[in-house]
């Protein structure tokens, strides 16, 4: 395919391990968070993490939106559909997550709830319109790439009037996430998780651009290097960020040039600001309550929202106690440090929300790389 | 759930829909964020909208970069080998 299967060359991929080898220093490490969950696939899938030198270690961050999205928000969703009847339309990402009382949206489906996975917010208004006698609610998630579609199926909703049609907002920001890992206190207290730089979002950045990432640059004096999803990309971006650490420098730079401007889609931008505005405050999972880290629905539009619609409080649960999605979403723990990972939490039945993304931690090494912790044992002929 | 791909524009429908190529696979995209598109021009389609476009030229400049550094990192790797095999090297 144009455009992606050159960026997956793997000639060049050892060629550019060997170049940041070559500008490593000797005497120091290096440790990226790569945010989004893309990337955590990417180097997983294709060897990112095996090619870079032991020197270069890459930290998971909490960019996968599934995995963020805590129990209570699945919770609503649930409710929405199993006691107020409603059809509830979301992305196939999120039918899997684990929610209280043993129950997932798939669960709640199986026990009669009217759920329907949808592949655009645009599916979930014609299913409002396919349905005038029944609610159809659209779970939306995501981060700033899912949100632009989500504010136009609120305007198109407005100028047809569609009265059977509302969202159950849960769109999340990205660059307070980030700001929220370097406040962290195990960033910056106890320095646990050591991050010399992050590798920044591929498609989120081609909504929002690069700009909203040169503060914390200038502010924690941290270096990111926006970066594609396929594995040169996440190479070069290190070799990137290997420079900027050794001269010294924190800036923001775009290794994703193809798609990600400094401004980003305006067009997008301006749906986006229409519809939506900032949310006090959101739980995610793993990060606890962040303030200004999410999206709300306006006034003008609250006839569309869910929350207020249907009287939707919110109640925070707690993860399973034995669970590390928290700890690993901010890269204070990896997967194989739960105790959970590769037995009772597996794909095919996740405890955790790291376990259900393709795109989460957990999946992402369950899949590619678990071989990896079982030592080669030669055994003498 | 942030996978999105680059697919060629066939053809605009109307204001808002287009017919996208990708591998072989075609099928209707909103435009709405990308008002800017034209036929040919290669888009990037997430739960299906063209998100943005994708800029040909950059990404031919990237490529070239890539093989630049890739061809620089060989060389280095190979004088490194060198150094390492030759007498009283590696030190």
């Amino acid at each position: 395919m144009k455009y992606v299967d050159e960026f997956r060359d793997g000639a060049v991929a050892r060629g550019l391990a060997a170049a940041i080898a070559a500008e490593l220093q000797p005497d120091r490490r290096y440790s990226f968070m790569e945010f989004c969950g893309g990337h955590t696939h990417a180097i997983a899938r294709y060897g990112v993490a095996e090619l870079l030198p032991p020197q270069v270690r890459m930290i998971h961050g909490p960019g996968c939106p599934v995995c963020v999205l805590p129990i209570g928000r699945i919770d609503q969703a649930i409710q929405m559909a199993l006691d107020q009847g409603a059809i509830v339309a979301t992305y196939g990402d999120t039918m899997r997550v684990p929610a209280s009382q043993s129950l997932s949206l798939m669960k709640a489906k199986a026990r009669g709830a009217d759920i329907r996975m949808v592949y655009s917010a645009a599916d979930a208004l014609k299913l409002a319109r396919q349905n005038p006698q029944r609610e159809v609610v659209f779970f939306a998630i995501g981060f700033e790439t899912t949100t632009p579609p989500t504010a136009l199926a609120l305007r198109q909703a407005a100028r047809e009037d569609l009265p059977n049609f509302s969202v159950l907002c849960c769109h999340v920001l990205t660059p307070s996430a980030i700001t929220h890992i370097l406040e962290s206190a195990e960033v910056r207290q106890y320095g646990t998780v050591p991050i010399d730089g992050f590798v920044g979002p591929a498609h989120v950045s081609i909504i929002i651009g690069s700009g909203p990432y040169e503060h914390f640059a200038e502010e924690y004096r941290k270096p990111v290097v926006i970066a594609g999803f396929e594995p040169l990309d996440v190479m070069q971006a290190v070799l990137m960020l290997v420079r900027q650490v050794n001269q010294g420098r924190a800036v923001v730079e775009n290794e994703f040039t193809r798609a990600v401007t400094r401004e980003g889609n305006l067009a997008a931008q301006a749906a986006v600001a229409e519809v939506f505005e900032l949310r006090e405050r959101f739980e995610w999972r793993g990060l606890g309550e962040v303030p200004y880290s999410a999206l709300k629905i306006r006034p003008a539009y609250a006839r569309f929202d869910a929350e207020l619609r249907f009287g939707l409080g919110y109640t925070p649960v707690p993860d399973h106690k034995k669970c590390e999605c928290g700890a690993i979403l901010r890269g204070v723990k990896r997967p194989t440090d739960c105790t959970l990972f590769g037995t009772v939490c597996t794909p095919e039945n996740p405890m955790g929300s790291c376990m259900v993304s393709s795109e989460g931690a957990c999946a992402a090494h369950y899949s590619y790389g678990r071989f990896r912790d079982i030592p080669v044992v030669s055994v003498p002929a | 759930m942030c996978l999105a791909l680059p697919a060629r524009v066939l053809a605009l429908l109307s204001a808002d829909e287009a017919v996208v190529e990708l591998g072989g696979v075609k099928k209707t995209v909103s435009m709405a964020l990308t008002p800017e598109a034209t036929v040919g021009d290669y888009v990037i389609v997430h739960v299906g909208h063209a998100i943005g476009l994708l800029d040909a030229l950059e990404a031919e400049r990237t490529l070239a970069l890539f093989a630049e550094m890739a061809a620089a990192g060989d060389a280095a790797a190979a004088a490194a080998q060198a150094q390492a095999a030759a007498p009283g090297g590696g030190a």
